[in-house]
């Protein structure tokens, strides 16, 4: 994606000025960056895992028996969860949200779903309490969780 | 010490083997679930390093006033759309970004700030709404945008009130400390 070579492009722009300026210092922050990323990669990896094994169980079709259009406020409720609980890389979910959609899926479902897939992270939110302290990283999400079902009813109501 | 480091990759040694046992139980659901890790751990690779370089640049290079100046205490509107544009601007999935919120963290950033940041990260992503445009198309990705972004300035605020003084402090401090 175009975005990840922007990504590159400034990282590399900046680390080659920080290196014209100051050896020491562009060394101090690439030893931050290995520590900073060494010190999270074991739950990274953690959460590669568990979300490849369940993903291997929602497939499209699970999902869609649990929030097709007709499936009312329980399918709302049940997309909301589907989405808090799995971890889908963004270019592969919304191709997800389309295929759902166009297998039956009612929009509101669809918008509770990707507002808590993105949002809510129930994989994650070991990290997230390292980082953020428990109550933080609970009500965080929790907020999040709430806020998807206001974002849900308006794309139900923009949309259909 | 290097005990230590590796005690900390059993939990994901752990989630390896069950991967391991489902391919065995389950060979269709194993290949499906090593394919998706696999995919995710490819977009770990990709993503991750950039972030990970500029996080360290920014730790060494930004000094505290000028993050304290503009998305401190006192940063007003400024620090607002300041972390909205970052963490629209940002790349990679939101357990990216709370390394970030860390060295925001010791940066003096205000705490509103770093929770819209992270809202902005895990939602408004500029490329993440472009891909939602094409997919969903504009009345579902537009709609969304348009809730969202009130929405997380509105949860970051909540959320700071529903938490006393000493938390946040503490919360920082705590980043502080894991600078060593």
């Amino acid at each position: 994606m175009i975005f990840t070579y922007v990504f590159y492009g400034a990282a590399g722009l900046l680390l080659v000025l920080s290196l014209l300026k100051d050896r020491k210092k562009t060394k101090a922050a690439l030893l931050k960056a290995w520590k900073a990323f060494e010190n999270i990669l074991p739950q990274f990896l953690a959460i590669l895992f568990i979300a490849g094994i369940l993903l291997a169980f929602l497939t499209p079709d699970t999902i869609s028996r649990f929030i097709g259009r007709e499936s009312g406020w329980w399918g709302v409720v049940g997309a909301a969860l589907v989405g808090s609980v799995t971890l889908i890389p963004g270019f592969l979910a919304f191709p997800l949200a389309a295929l759902l959609l166009k297998n039956g899926a009612g929009a509101t479902q669809i918008g509770a779903f990707v507002s808590t897939l993105m949002m809510v992270g129930v994989i994650t939110l070991p990290v997230e309490i390292k980082y953020l302290g428990r109550k933080v990283a609970l009500l965080r999400n929790l907020l999040a969780f709430a806020f998807s079902f206001l974002v849900a009813l308006v794309i139900g109501w923009v949309v259909s | 010490m290097k005990k230590t480091r590796l005690v900390r990759y059993i939990f994901p040694l752990a989630a390896a083997l069950a991967l391991g046992a489902l391919l065995l139980i389950d060979p269709p659901a194993g290949r499906k679930a090593a394919q998706v890790t696999l995919f995710s751990f490819k977009e770990m690779l990709l993503v991750i390093p950039p972030i990970f370089v500029l996080l360290g640049l920014l730790d060494v290079w930004v000094p505290r006033e000028k993050m304290v100046r503009f998305m401190g205490d006192k940063s007003g509107l400024l620090g607002i759309l300041l972390a909205l544009f970052i963490g629209s601007a940002a790349a990679g999935p939101l357990y990216g970004a709370f390394p970030v919120a860390a060295v925001f963290m010791r940066k003096g950033v205000k705490f509103t700030n770093l929770l819209v940041f992270l809202g902005a990260w895990s939602t408004t992503k500029i490329p993440m709404f472009l891909f939602e445009l094409s997919a969903l198309g504009a009345g579902f990705a537009l709609t969304r945008l348009l809730v969202n972004i009130p929405g997380i300035i509105g949860m970051a605020y909540i959320l700071r009130l529903s938490l006393r003084e000493e938390e946040v402090n503490e919360l920082y401090a705590r980043a502080a400390a894991e600078e060593r």
